[in-house]
């Protein structure tokens, strides 16, 4: 909230101004301590669950099950797994679809919902949009499961129409990125769309009263004043949706199960690692495939961060 | 009114001199990056990455044995009833009983659990049912100095001449380095079903070819379209079909190596067989179990015995009375037939159990005791159960005729070149082939990739492979 911001509604709630400035200033040690508290319980969350666990795929990932130094030899092992290419292919394609998807429409809703409803209206809509977030990942497939089939579907005319006459024909290989895109899009995009409207909310009304006498339209506002005012939250949720596309398991697995293994055990990366660790015991294989997913997310966020300016605070 | 002079200042600040600190910034980077490169290379190669392996078998040394301590056991739906029924006669028992996939379609997920338990050293169910395919690696230790997770039976727990009894064949796949890891609780011998009713019918004569059997399927696809003679959408249609066909698709070689040959004649001529009577649409991409499948329509299905009680009675609701078995089909020229083998499950008891008595118990009653196979829900392994299963009207009354005859004699012809792998055969024809040739491909030139997936597969669990 900036200070003008805090003046305003001061001053509408009935406080005089000039009574905030009577509270006492915050004496630095003390805020140190309250603040390490409030931190500590995440940091040892964090710790326990996931940097040790990172730290043990590490040391995994250079040994072998003996417990020798096996140096770059796992990485070069998953690398010429026949399997490695494709998955790490399709979970590409499924990140592009994705990411543009969830990036453009979440900031054109959000954007939508800000400047042309009414509030009540708005917040009946980011409700809405909020209620598939609500169904855990196992949940939304089946119910995406029961949608696909044009046997049971309640949309099987439109799945016939599209030509896709069994379910079968809907879970082609060329068509699960797709599904898989709607899968995350439905379960996913109302909490960012959430996200994004808190984020529109923070632009001061002035910045946007001052725009309109200017003669800019709800459209020419959106595009030169509240996208590039919220282009932090953007970058935040596409290094977010980034990490978490590229682990996507719980649905092709699922799916896997369901098609009676016309969908790949291994059609993504994390679930190659999953057979290796699971299926043939070979946990250092798994922890290698999962350092390469580290080091992209890893570079994707560098990216991300050091071209936004995602971490530099703003003097005040 | 816009933020972007805003940003262009900023810009301005971070961009001072930039030439100068991008140079050194790669530089920097670019020095420590070979020098990275370089060390890691230097070591690599250092340890192998192969999983450890103990080539010694261990020898089965049972953990201390508690007789009235619970057992743990897990089974797949089909074979709930008969495991309940034994807790019923044996209320002394103490018995735990999970249901699980069974390992149908492929599934890992008991290799998945054995190989989590072993690591943790606790967990693993008493006596468990499962495919052939799991007894490759239950027979093996999955880590090294893990002990096999199927104890060897015939080390005093179950009597060789219990073991004699089984149909011939039917416990090869239990058998690793000389010793017996399960016993076979079915045989799932192929024959050829088809709709008495119908076929009286309409006046045809019932195949004892291939080539009769592509023929009347041609005819039916003319004379009566929408009616099938068989279906290849199944996970375990390739079995029906090309194990029938004598296919060498995963033939393990007396050196060792396995043969995957799919150019082989044997697989080109059922491949474009069926290509043919897809085209004739006779023959379905479909599964007979994919949901909402029409089993009316189904004239013959080329399938496993126990398709007659689970496929037509259950599945399809087709009244009794209609459906009849004939002996495997035969390639003109051929002296003898040879017919494929769609599943049968194993049972094995858990070499860390605390009560192998009562595992070994159970596990016996389950596979070779009259009183659970007279009315087992497929067709038993254990011979003279086999006998009184047939003798017992309930298991035939709901044909058209009398099915002993075809199913003894394909008992005895299946063939033994589709070898029992380190990897199910029904992963590659489903994610390969099926999506193929739901996308209108025929199997004909589905065949090479079919070929390269199983190749992989078995590359990747350590088979040396030839594809002559």
């Amino acid at each position: 909230m900036t200070t003008l911001e805090a003046d305003r509604l001061a001053t509408t709630i009935g406080i005089k101004p000039s009574r905030r400035r009577g509270v006492p200033r915050r004496r630095p040690g003390r805020a140190g301590l309250t603040g390490y508290l409030f931190v500590s319980g995440y940091t040892l969350f964090l710790i326990a669950f996931g940097i040790v666990p990172t730290g043990y795929a590490i040391y995994l990932a250079f040994t072998n099950d003996r417990g020798q130094f096996t140096g770059l030899g796992q990485f070069i092992k998953v690398v010429q797994d026949y399997r490695f290419a494709p998955a790490f292919f399709n979970i590409f394609v499924y990140l592009v679809m994705w990411l543009v998807l969830v990036i453009v429409v979440t900031v054109v809703v959000a954007v939508i919902l800000r400047a042309r409803m009414r509030p009540g209206l708005a917040a009946a809509f980011r409700f809405v949009y909020y209620i598939p977030g609500a169904l855990a990942g196992v949940a939304s497939v089946l119910v995406w499961l029961f949608m696909l089939d044009p046997a049971v579907s309640p949309a099987s005319g439109l799945l016939r129409a599209m030509g896709l006459e069994s379910f079968a024909a809907v879970l082609a290989p060329a068509n699960l990125p797709v599904i898989l895109v709607l899968i995350a899009f439905w379960t996913g995009a109302g909490g960012w769309i959430v996200v994004m409207y808190g984020a529109l909310n923070n632009i001061p009304d002035e910045v946007l009263e001052a725009a309109r006498m200017d003669g800019a339209g709800p459209w020419k506002a959106a595009w030169h004043i509240q996208i590039p005012m919220i282009r932090k939250w953007i970058v935040y949720m596409a290094i977010l949706a980034f990490a978490a596309g590229t682990q996507l398991f719980v649905e092709p697995q699922l799916l896997q199960t369901a098609s009676l293994g016309r969908v790949s055990s291994t059609w993504s990366p994390n679930q190659l690692a999953y057979v290796y660790a699971f299926q043939y015991g070979d946990f250092n294989g798994a922890a290698a495939i999962s350092l390469f997913l580290l080091a992209l997310g890893l570079i994707v966020a560098a990216i991300l961060v050091s071209r936004s300016g995602l971490f530099k605070v703003d003097d005040e | 009114m816009s933020p972007k002079p805003l940003n262009n200042t900023k810009k301005g600040k971070t961009m001072k001199s930039p030439r100068l600190r991008l140079s050194h910034r790669r530089t920097a980077s670019g020095a420590l990056a070979l020098i990275t490169i370089g060390a890691l290379a230097a070591l690599s190669g250092c340890a192998s990455t192969d999983q450890s392996a103990s080539d010694t078998a261990a020898t089965f040394s049972p953990v201390a044995q508690d007789n009235t301590s619970e057992i743990t056991v897990w089974a797949d739906s089909t074979r709930l009833p008969a495991v309940q029924a034994y807790q019923k006669l044996n209320p002394d028992v103490k018995m735990n009983i999970v249901t699980y996939d069974g390992s149908a379609d492929g599934s890992t997920y008991l290799q998945t659990k054995v190989q989590l338990f072993d690591r943790t050293g606790s967990g693993w169910p008493d006596v468990v049912f499962g495919s052939p395919t799991d007894v490759t690696w239950a027979s093996q230790p999955t880590t090294a100095g893990s002990v096999p997770f199927a104890a060897p039976l015939d080390e005093g727990l179950v009597d060789q001449s219990t073991l004699d009894n089984f149909a011939k064949g039917s416990l090869t796949p239990c058998e690793f380095d000389g010793h017996t890891y399960c016993l076979r609780n079915d045989i799932a011998q192929v024959v050829l079903w088809y709709n008495k009713a119908l076929m009286d019918q309409w006046g045809y004569q019932v195949p004892t070819t291939w080539e009769e059997y592509e023929a009347l399927g041609v005819k039916v696809g003319q004379e009566h379209p929408g009616y099938l003679v068989g279906a290849v959408g199944d996970t375990n249609s390739q079995e029906s079909y090309f194990w029938s066909s004598q296919c060498p698709a995963q033939q393990l070689q007396d050196d060792g190596t396995l043969r995957v040959a799919l150019q082989d004649t044997n697989c080109t001529r059922m491949a474009s067989l069926l290509d043919n009577l897809i085209a004739a649409k006779s023959v379905t991409t479909q599964g007979f179990f994919s949901q909402g499948f029409d089993g009316s329509k189904v004239l013959m299905a080329n399938g496993p015995s126990w398709y007659g009680q689970y496929l037509f009675n259950s599945a399809f609701n087709t009244p009794a009375g209609q459906i009849a078995a004939a002996n495997p089909l035969k390639w003109d020229g051929e002296s003898d037939a040879y017919t494929g083998n769609v599943g049968g499950g194993v049972w094995m008891v858990s070499s860390h159990s605390k009560n192998l008595a009562a595992s070994t118990a159970l596990t016996k009653w389950l596979t070779t005791s009259d009183a659970n196979l007279q009315s087992a829900p497929t067709y038993p392994a254990y011979t003279p159960g086999a006998t009184t299963w047939l003798a017992n009207p309930a298991n035939s009354s709901y044909f058209a005729d009398d099915i002993s005859g075809p199913f003894e004699t394909a008992a005895n012809q299946v063939w033994t070149g589709w070898s029992n792998t380190k990897f199910s055969d029904a992963t590659a024809w489903s994610s390969v082939v099926l999506p193929a040739i739901t996308a209108g491909k025929t199997l004909t030139e589905t065949l090479p990739a079919w070929q390269s997936a199983i190749v992989n597969e078995a590359q990747s669990v350590g088979y040396t492979v030839t594809t002559k």
